[in-house]
């Protein structure tokens, strides 16, 4: 099981609480952590289970719902704001059909608002996965769009 | 090895890898094959030059000229007149040559103008990804001395003291200081952390010097652990940023393979385990405990303060915590020495800033830049002015915890004490130019958003107060505003600044309060007609 190999790979030490859930998490194709996970990390780390749920719900790179294939994150920090971040939202929420914080019926795209990227010389800008796309305007979001669902 | 007659450096960064800088770099370097001109001519990657969502962006040097927005089909032409016939392309050059820009004092404007580096000197002209490179270029050289003229850590961190260098992470405390205190503490057992859990929306200095310079770092990290006393240390680096993490793991593999990190550094006894901690998006961990608390696994919240982590950090033991810009003026300072340091720079504040120019400029990006440097320089010489011609409103210096200048405020000297006295703060040293097509109020609604987002919920002010400002600020930009608004505001934002736990709480009372005060009209009359309509 891939979750036993990853455990595998760390010393039972609690600091290693974060790397795990990324490398649980990354390992899904869901991008996210089941209760079975969060379970078994608290048992091979010696944690209660609410210790560990406390962890994955405070940060927001974690998820405890299945997401899409596609994450993206939009910015939503104000240097984005400035340069036009809630059109982008807007013309993401038209494309894909969804709100923020919700995933496509086919399980392709998932919206997140994001905190700052840390890509603010390209504002208003995006992460799909661990692609970063800056200088948005609603015709290259929609080429993006396009791009991922031909499933390139 | 090889000489050549000229260099071709390709920045890489998140935004030249998703412009396709490595396609253009494979192109370039066929053409150049087939043109034989690879003995001639040397391609290298370096990392990013400061300026950003330009393309890939491709130097020459020694000619010092920039390109923009290169695409494959531009490759031939600029190896058949630039690097053939010495003659410029001018649509792509990074400014037109006839016309190059000069602000008064003639000096050229934007990536052109000089810029003294000391924190980025190498992150632009060498390899990160090869540690043979960054030791040509004198990487390392600062460990070696302290090791070679046998420096005790009291001397090294008496050169720190006497350097002046203050924390650059924001608080602009001082560094030898905070060394020493860690030093002094009592318990064998010790740790020295690198925060670069940079989450201040518009900076991104840190990436820079994690992606460009990482063996900076880590030499900085390990003169630390030596003055300091910490056999172990650790970088905690913010989740998002996958570039930073990758080429700082590169680097420290590559420096344990060379000896100059892990057990016996260089035969000389001292011994400095390094590792990187993965942060998982959380913006409140880049405050130092709750930083600790996250790399030791847990939420992150914040601490209650006294006692500081000097004496009471990781593991309760005694930590130092730096900012990564601190660290990385350390090489230089040792290799230097602390005289030189002081000459750079203000009095109070010595050395060089990073500083990083966003929103409505011609040229956003980042620069390293004496401190003191007046804002007007940044923003219209390094910047390159309001983009499109249009006039200054307004700039919100330092991120979300930042405050908002106005035009009177243009020529304020850039460093911790001219801003202070100005009721200004250096923070992180973003700067966020906003034109006069923007509004106030809209923007601080995006802090308040951003501040009701990030509280960790721990403690009640910051909780309760980051949500009751946001809903008032929404209220008003909504045109839904009343009499007294702005004084709640105002007094939730002091309040929270009295009573809260952590900077985070402590700090939205600056974006309130330098909005209201600079821009008074703008908020009362967003009141006025609401209560007219």
């Amino acid at each position: 099981m891939k979750r036993e190999k990853i455990l595998q790979n760390y010393e039972p030490s609690g600091d290693n609480l974060l790397a795990i859930l990324h490398d649980i998490q990354n390992a899904s194709t869901e991008h996210y952590l089941t209760d079975a996970d969060l379970r078994a990390v608290a048992d091979f780390l010696g944690l209660a289970y609410s210790f560990v749920y406390g962890v994955a719900t405070f940060y927001t790179m974690y998820s405890l719902k299945p997401r899409g294939r596609y994450l993206i994150r939009v910015c939503q920090s104000p240097p984005c704001h400035l340069l036009g971040a809630t059109t982008i939202a807007k013309e993401l929420v038209r494309l894909l059909g969804i709100s923020f914080g919700e995933t496509t019926p086919d399980r392709r795209f998932t919206l997140e608002m994001s905190s700052c990227l840390g890509v603010c010389g390209v504002a208003p800008a995006m992460m799909v996965n661990d692609q970063v796309y800056g200088n948005l305007i609603p015709e290259l979001i929609a080429e993006v769009i396009a791009g991922l669902r031909r499933g390139k | 090895m090889s000489i050549y007659r000229t260099h071709i450096l390709l920045p890489i960064d998140e935004g030249t890898v998703q412009a396709g800088v490595f396609e253009i770099k494979r192109r370039l370097e066929s053409e150049l094959k087939a043109r034989k001109l690879q003995k001639e001519i040397k391609v290298l990657q370096s990392g990013s030059v400061g300026i950003v969502g330009k393309g890939v962006i491709l130097a020459v040097y020694p000619d010092r000229m920039y390109y923009f927005q290169v695409k494959e089909n531009d490759i031939a032409r600029i190896i058949e007149e630039h690097l053939l016939k010495g003659r410029i392309v001018t649509d792509l050059a990074h400014a037109p040559v006839a016309s190059m820009a000069a602000d008064q004092t003639g000096a050229r404007v934007g990536l052109t103008r000089e810029q003294r580096r000391v924190v980025l000197d190498k992150a632009w002209t060498v390899d990160p990804e090869n540690i043979n490179e960054v030791l040509a270029a004198g990487g390392y050289r600062a460990l070696e001395k302290i090791f070679s003229n046998k420096l005790s850590p009291e001397q090294v961190i008496e050169e720190v003291k006497r350097s002046g260098l203050r924390g650059r992470g924001g608080a602009g405390f001082p560094t030898g200081m905070k060394w020493e205190f860690t030093r002094k503490a009592a318990g064998a057992e010790k740790y020295i952390i690198c925060n670069a859990d940079e989450g201040e929306p518009g900076t991104f200095k840190d990436r820079l010097i994690l992606e460009g310079d990482p063996h900076k770092l880590i030499e900085a990290m390990t003169i630390a652990a030596y003055a300091i006393g910490a056999g172990r240390g650790y970088i905690y680096i913010r989740g998002e940023y996958g570039l930073s993490i990758e080429r700082v793991q590169k680097a420290i593999d590559q420096a344990r393979e060379f000896n100059l990190l892990g057990k016996n550094i260089l035969e000389t006894g001292f011994s400095f385990e390094l590792e990187i901690k993965k942060g998982a998006g959380a913006y409140v961990c880049g405050e130092e405990t709750a930083l600790i608390e996250s790399l030791e696994g847990k939420r992150g919240n914040p601490r209650v303060k006294p006692p500081y982590p000097v004496t009471h950090g990781l593991w309760q033991k005694p930590t130092a915590v730096n900012n990564v810009e601190t660290l990385a003026n350390i090489p230089a300072i040792i290799s230097n020495g602390a005289a030189w340091f002081r000459k750079i720079g203000t009095d109070k504040c010595p050395g060089t800033k990073v500083f990083t120019i966003l929103g409505h400029v011609e040229y956003p990006g980042l620069i390293e830049t004496d401190m003191g440097t007046p804002l007007r320089e940044i923003i219209f010489s390094f910047g390159g002015g309001i983009k499109g011609g249009k006039k200054f409103k307004a700039a919100l210096l330092g991120g979300a915890a930042g405050v908002f200048l106005s035009e009177p405020l243009l020529d304020v000297k850039m460093d911790f004490e001219n801003l202070k006295e100005n009721k200004a703060v250096l923070g992180s040293g973003a700067v966020l130019v906003m034109d006069e097509g923007t509004s106030i109020v809209d923007m601080l609604f995006s802090i308040a958003k951003f501040f009701a987002h990030e509280s960790c919920g721990q403690c009640v002010p910051c909780r309760v107060g980051t949500r009751q400002i946001l809903d008032i600020i929404y209220r008003v930009r909504q045109g839904g505003g009343r009499q007294g608004d702005l004084e709640t505001m105002l007094g939730l934002a002091e309040v929270m600044f009295r009573s809260s736990l952590c900077p985070l709480g402590q700090s939205l009372v600056m974006p309130v309060k330098s909005a209201l005060e600079n821009f008074k009209d703008e908020f009362a009359m967003a009141i006025r007609h609401a209560e007219k309509s």
